[in-house]
């Protein structure tokens, strides 16, 4: 009796298996993605504030896990996509899929890519600016971890996506508006046109992050729509 | 979603269950909108339809198999003489208006539903996919289960009267009748059908016509498939009827109008904007037009070929009003004083003998089939040795038994035969016209017909 009951249930398990295996394991990898969004912002944010704050070893070993986490989400995406398209899942929506992680790839590239300008050209940043620096990058990894928790409800079939896409947008936003504040003292400061000219660099690549995170929200809002039945 | 070839299989194997297991019901309406009594105009009427199909679908105007069989056996009623029964015609029509009705009410209810399962299940977007797709698989079979049951009338019903196969058994629990042969034979073919035309009308559906979600997809094919069924379930005809409850007519209707009806529910759901109301209109103008343009094609094609390729497109019926037939009728409550001048004169034409009638007396059309019922001659002698056939009939032993009993007599009228039989047998009688009774009634008018077409005297 009890061998029929576990040969009963393993037979349960099997059909169980062949059927949602697949789709088990690839959320799990898309979970791991976003995952490795989140943290490679959070890196990021501290691998900046080392440096503005002086501490360049420190700095040097953010910039090695930040790009430790690019190569790995690009690991992800790839075996995701390939998946997606070997296993013929999610036919009708596979193309807005892997669109999203790859616009979404996008934000640990544009991490990884400041952290190395940063590394290469050194930029000297005076004490005044280090305060608005760090309130930009805030914005930024607010930006981010917004957008992550908006890409999980949407991969969970949550119906809070919305509620965290206008916190991307409002993020963004204040990035925008502390970037420029900053530009604006720079320029209007009695720094060489050269140098003013690197720290408008230097802003532009930690803002472009924000933009990444608002393009990928555009990209999902549509997304939504398109997805509700 | 799913594959072409996965589609395409499903929707042989379960359009083939679909008409041979519950196929009669809708083709049983058409039979009583008009018994077409001769193969070479069930031909005709089958070609004409296929052909107003075939033409209104390249002019690019709308257009259903059902209603354009229909329309040619009102042709083939037109050309031949036989009447109408207008009220199977208005029964139909008014199937016809509410099937995409029915189907717009419940998509909506199930959109609504699979919205709410939705929100509630939270799942994830790969699950929800894996899900749909086996959701899909499961209302792509009960699709093409109830497009089999509910639309093999069209493309079989008009041979129901005048197929050639006889009922055939393989041991004990496998037996297939001579009507379930003939679906099985429309099925076949339309599952040759679906693999070799039906690929780019899956794709233009499923990609361009309506662009839904899938789970959007799904409550289409559901609601769609509902419908269908419960226009063709004669198990669930009955169930309804011994609850007391109202029952739906069992008639073929159009899937593609159930398919829009569907759609538009879902497109209320959502408040009603990006509805194409001009297909709405399309639909409603194809109730009038499929129907008139079949039976103007199939009345000619009929002129044409029993005069020029002299093929017999319908078997006259000759009918006398004799004495047994004048009592009959009298006990039917038809007033035969206007009658007794026709008496035991033999008409031999159906349009000779309704006209007599129509100059006689003033007929409803109640009475009008009545009389011609009755007083149509189908000489049938029960000729013992026949009666060893009925092995192969689906006949009780005991309406066997009471058959044998009526050995080497002969009857002019099958009612004469019909009474003559109920005598002996409780099984052999009607119940009282009931919606309850409505099965077993039109079960034992299969049976008696078997009988007619054994004992025909030729």
């Amino acid at each position: 009796m009890a061998r029929q009951h576990s040969a009963a249930r393993q037979g349960e398990n099997m059909a169980g298996i062949t059927l949602f295996k697949r789709t088990k394991e690839l959320e799990t990898q898309t979970d791991e993605f976003c995952d490795k969004v989140s943290e490679g912002a959070l890196a990021f944010m501290l691998g900046i504030n080392c440096y503005l704050d002086g501490e360049f070893a420190l700095f040097d070993e953010r910039r090695e896990q930040v790009l430790a986490l690019e190569s790995r989400g690009d690991q992800l995406r790839r075996e995701i996509q390939r998946r997606l398209y070997v296993e013929t899942l999610l036919p009708e929506s596979r193309g807005d899929v892997l669109q999203l992680l790859e616009n979404t790839d996008g934000i640990l590239n544009a991490c990884e890519s400041a952290m190395w300008q940063v590394a290469i050209e050194k930029p000297v940043i005076a004490t005044e600016y280090v305060s608005d620096c760090k309130c930009l990058l805030e914005a930024v990894v607010k930006s981010v971890d917004a957008l992550v928790t908006a890409l999980r409800a949407f991969f969970n079939g949550s119906q809070t996506v919305s509620d965290q896409l206008h916190k991307v947008i409002f993020y963004e936003s204040e990035a925008d508006t502390v970037s420029r504040r900053l530009m604006t003292a720079m320029f209007a400061s009695d720094m060489e046109l050269a140098h003013k000219n690197q720290l408008r660099h230097f802003v532009l690549h930690i803002d472009r992050i924000a933009d990444t995170a608002e393009d990928v929200a555009d990209h999902l809002t549509i997304f939504v729509l398109k997805r509700a039945i | 979603m799913v594959k072409f070839s996965t589609a395409a299989f499903i929707c042989s194997v379960f359009v083939l269950l679909g008409a041979v297991m519950s196929g009669a019901g809708a083709s049983h309406t058409l039979g009583e909108l008009g018994a077409i009594n001769a193969l070479a105009g069930s031909f005709m009427a089958a070609l004409s339809a296929a052909l107003t199909v075939y033409l209104m679908t390249r002019a690019g105007l709308p257009v259903s198999t059902s209603q354009a069989i229909v329309g040619a056996i009102v042709g083939w009623n037109l050309y031949s003489g036989f009447p109408t029964d207008t009220a199977s015609l208005i029964k139909i029509v008014a199937t016809w208006i509410a099937c995409p009705l029915l189907a717009g009410v419940i998509g909506a209810l199930l959109y609504n539903g699979a919205t709410v399962f939705v929100r509630w299940a939270r799942l994830h977007i790969y699950r929800l996919d894996a899900y749909t797709r086996l959701a899909l698989i499961l209302a792509g079979a009960f699709g093409a289960y109830s497009l089999g049951a509910n639309n093999i009338a069209n493309v079989m019903g008009v041979f129901v009267p005048t197929h050639p196969f006889t009922p055939f058994e393989i041991g004990d629990s496998f037996a297939l009748s001579g009507v379930q042969q003939l679906f099985l034979l429309g099925a076949i073919a339309i599952g040759v059908g679906v693999y070799t035309y039906s690929k780019k009308v899956m794709l233009t559906v499923g990609d361009g016509l309506l662009p839904l979600s899938p789970v959007g997809a799904w409550v289409v094919v559901v609601a769609h498939s509902t419908v269908l069924f419960l226009f063709a379930s004669q198990g669930l005809e009955h169930l309804l009827a011994s609850a007391g409850l109202p029952t739906i007519p069992l008639v073929p209707v159009s899937s593609s109008q159930a398919v829009v009806g569907a759609v538009i529910g879902i497109g209320l759901c959502k408040g009603g904007r990006g509805i194409r109301w001009r297909v709405l209109i399309n639909i409603a103008s194809g109730w009038v037009t499929t129907p008139v343009i079949a039976g103007l094609v199939c009345f000619v094609s009929l002129f044409f070929l029993q005069n020029v390729f002299n093929q017999q497109v319908y078997r006259e019926a000759s009918y006398v009003l004799s004495q047994p037939v004048l009592d009959r009728l009298a006990a039917d409550a038809i007033n035969v004083s206007a009658l007794t001048k026709l008496k035991d004169k033999r008409f031999d034409t159906v349009k000779g003998f309704r006209n007599t009638l129509h100059e006689q007396l003033d007929l409803t059309e109640k009475a009008e089939s009545t009389i011609l019922s009755r007083a149509r001659i189908a000489p049938t002698v029960i000729d013992s040795d026949k009666l060893w056939r009925l092995e192969d009939t689906s006949l009780s032993e005991a309406q066997v038994v009471s058959l044998s009993r009526l050995a080497s007599r002969t009857f002019d009228h099958l009612w004469i035969l019909d009474e003559a039989l109920a005598e002996l047998s409780e099984e052999w009688r009607s119940r009282p016209a009931s919606k309850v009774n409505k099965l077993f009634n039109r079960r034992l008018m299969e049976q008696r017909r078997e009988v007619y077409e054994l004992f025909q005297a030729k």
